[in-house]
């Protein structure tokens, strides 16, 4: 008897699929091959060539009242920064919360497909799925799809019966449950100040201030961070957006210029 | 008639399928099986035909673990049951597998119900000749369930209901006598329902029960003849209390 294994059916498209009743695997999706003497060698230039470096900062950490989720929304191709306003918070249901690093389209389109997905499992089952089960459904996805370019690195926050879950998903098809993730080029310099000031006994205020201030120092030492560091919160009665501030004008709030007395000032010579 | 046996995928002038209603009939020829839902146990019982003295009984178990939470017996075809227990198995692994959780009784049962369906719809195949009586606890709430699936691919939640030979006697017996139990009331239930329709003793009804803590637990015939001798006794009782004539007035 041929092993059922519609649960793991690669969800890439294929050509030709057998017969539902058969139920056999489905041919690995694949393209065709390039000629080249090394191709392994090849693959890796291709991928180094085209992966955008993920220029962002997203982090994410669960404390007593539930989730705080925070990222910039500065989009950068190489030295040009294409926009100030991207939304790197993405809105899979409104108990369920997804960042965005890596690819803009790819996370973009995958979260959303991941939402309809959450949203037939409700309708098929009567309740909600589990953030467990959301981000394996991400993680299979992404899977399948592995070593053919795309890139994700995604955080999904949510609040489900079993209380806050926080899981860190991404392209290489890796999946791990955490409490505290931050993803992107600034990702190092906003861990500096996460894990210096984190207390899982947070009131929601001090872990709202905790994730700006983090994203705030990612985007002053990160060329491919900044614009605007939203705040998200994700409560037993879903998600809310606590703050959205340019980071400019934080940067003037936690080091306020103090007038000082001029040393030397500079006049105008009288004309020669 | 006889023109619409031929392929499942045509319907009669009447709306009948008869490959489905044929499939039925297989299964009115099966051994009776019961399921009662109490609020924190459930019970299947199937009825056991006399095993040959050689043949080794515990090889022809009638009631199966789907998972650690969710058990199923059937009445029908036993080597349609076989593969269609074997799929079902295979699919609450992957659903474990997928989304980190066990299944509920409800996906399970919906499962095995589509693919019974799809089988009534495909051409070239004939349909499952069982209907199945599938018991389980929810994983979350802990809550008990007993669903029935039939050939025909449909299913339905119920508080007791039988299948297989004689499930109308059976039905009507708990209709009759059914009411909210727990513990040793339901397994008594189960029991007096199947006793009903077949010769009483241990030897021929195999009764398995599951709660939440401790999963499945097939009866042995020392336990099941302790209960028939209960049943028996409140029997007698109760038909002495009629036929003595009321010493008040």
């Amino acid at each position: 008897m041929k092993l059922d294994t519609s649960g793991l059916e690669s969800a890439a498209p294929v050509w030709g699929a057998p017969s539902e009743l058969v139920g056999g695997f489905s041919a690995a999706p694949s393209f065709e091959l390039p000629n080249t003497t090394d191709f392994d060698v090849f693959q890796k230039e291709a991928v180094k060539m085209v992966k955008p470096a993920k220029g962002t900062t997203t982090l994410a950490f669960i404390f007593k009242e539930g989730v705080m989720v925070a990222a910039d929304s500065r989009a950068s191709m190489g030295g040009y920064i294409s926009s100030q306003s991207v939304k790197k918070i993405i809105e899979i249901n409104p108990y369920m919360l997804g960042t965005m690093a890596g690819g803009a389209a790819d996370c973009q389109f995958w979260h959303r497909n991941l939402g309809i997905k959450c949203r037939l499992h409700e309708l098929a089952n009567k309740r909600r799925i589990s953030v467990t089960g959301a981000s394996k459904l991400l993680a299979n996805i992404l899977y399948s799809y592995r070593g053919m370019g795309l890139s994700v690195g995604t955080m999904i926050a949510g609040w489900d019966e079993t209380g806050p879950g926080l899981y860190y998903v991404d392209s290489e098809g890796g999946r791990l449950k955490g409490m505290r993730f931050s993803v992107g080029s600034g990702s190092p310099y906003a861990y500096g100040v996460l894990d210096n000031g984190y207390r899982y006994d947070m009131s929601i205020e001090e872990a709202a201030e905790l994730a700006r201030r983090a994203i705030y120092h990612a985007t002053f030492r990160d060329g491919a961070s900044g614009g605007v560091a939203s705040v998200y919160y994700v409560g037993p009665n879903g998600w809310k957006k606590l703050s959205g501030d340019d980071v400019g004008e934080l940067h003037y709030k936690y080091y306020p210029v103090i007038p000082s007395t001029v040393e030397q000032e500079m006049v105008e010579v009288a004309g020669a | 008639m006889a023109r619409y046996d031929r392929a499942i995928t045509v319907f009669s002038p009447d709306g009948h399928l008869f490959q489905v209603e044929y499939a039925l009939e297989a299964v009115r020829k099966g051994n009776a099986a019961v399921g009662v839902r109490g609020t924190d146990i459930v019970v299947l019982g199937v009825e056991k035909k006399s095993t040959a003295k050689l043949q080794d009984s515990r090889s022809v178990r009638k009631i199966v673990n789907l998972d650690d939470h969710i058990a199923l017996a059937c009445a029908g075809l036993k080597a349609d049951a076989r593969v269609l227990i074997n799929r079902a198995r295979i699919e609450c692994q992957s659903h474990r597998l997928t989304v980190e959780d066990p299944v509920t009784v409800e996906y399970i049962t919906r499962y095995i119900a589509g693919l019974q369906q799809k089988y009534t719809q495909s051409g070239g195949v004939r349909p499952f000749g069982l209907s199945t009586l599938i018991v389980g606890f929810d994983p979350y709430s802990g809550v008990p369930s007993l669903y029935q699936t039939d050939p025909s691919g449909t299913f339905s939640a119920w508080k007791a209901n039988a299948t297989g030979r004689n499930s109308n006697s059976i039905r009507e017996f708990l209709e009759k006598n059914y009411k909210e139990t727990s513990g040793r009331e339901t397994i008594k239930l189960a029991i007096r329902a199947l006793l009903e329709v077949v010769e009483s003793g241990g030897k021929n009804i195999e009764v398995a029960v599951m709660t939440k803590e401790n999963g499945l637990r097939q009866l042995d015939e020392a336990e099941i003849d302790a209960i028939a001798a209960e049943i028996e006794a409140e029997k007698e009782a109760a038909e002495a209390a009629k036929k003595a004539p009321p010493k008040e007035t």
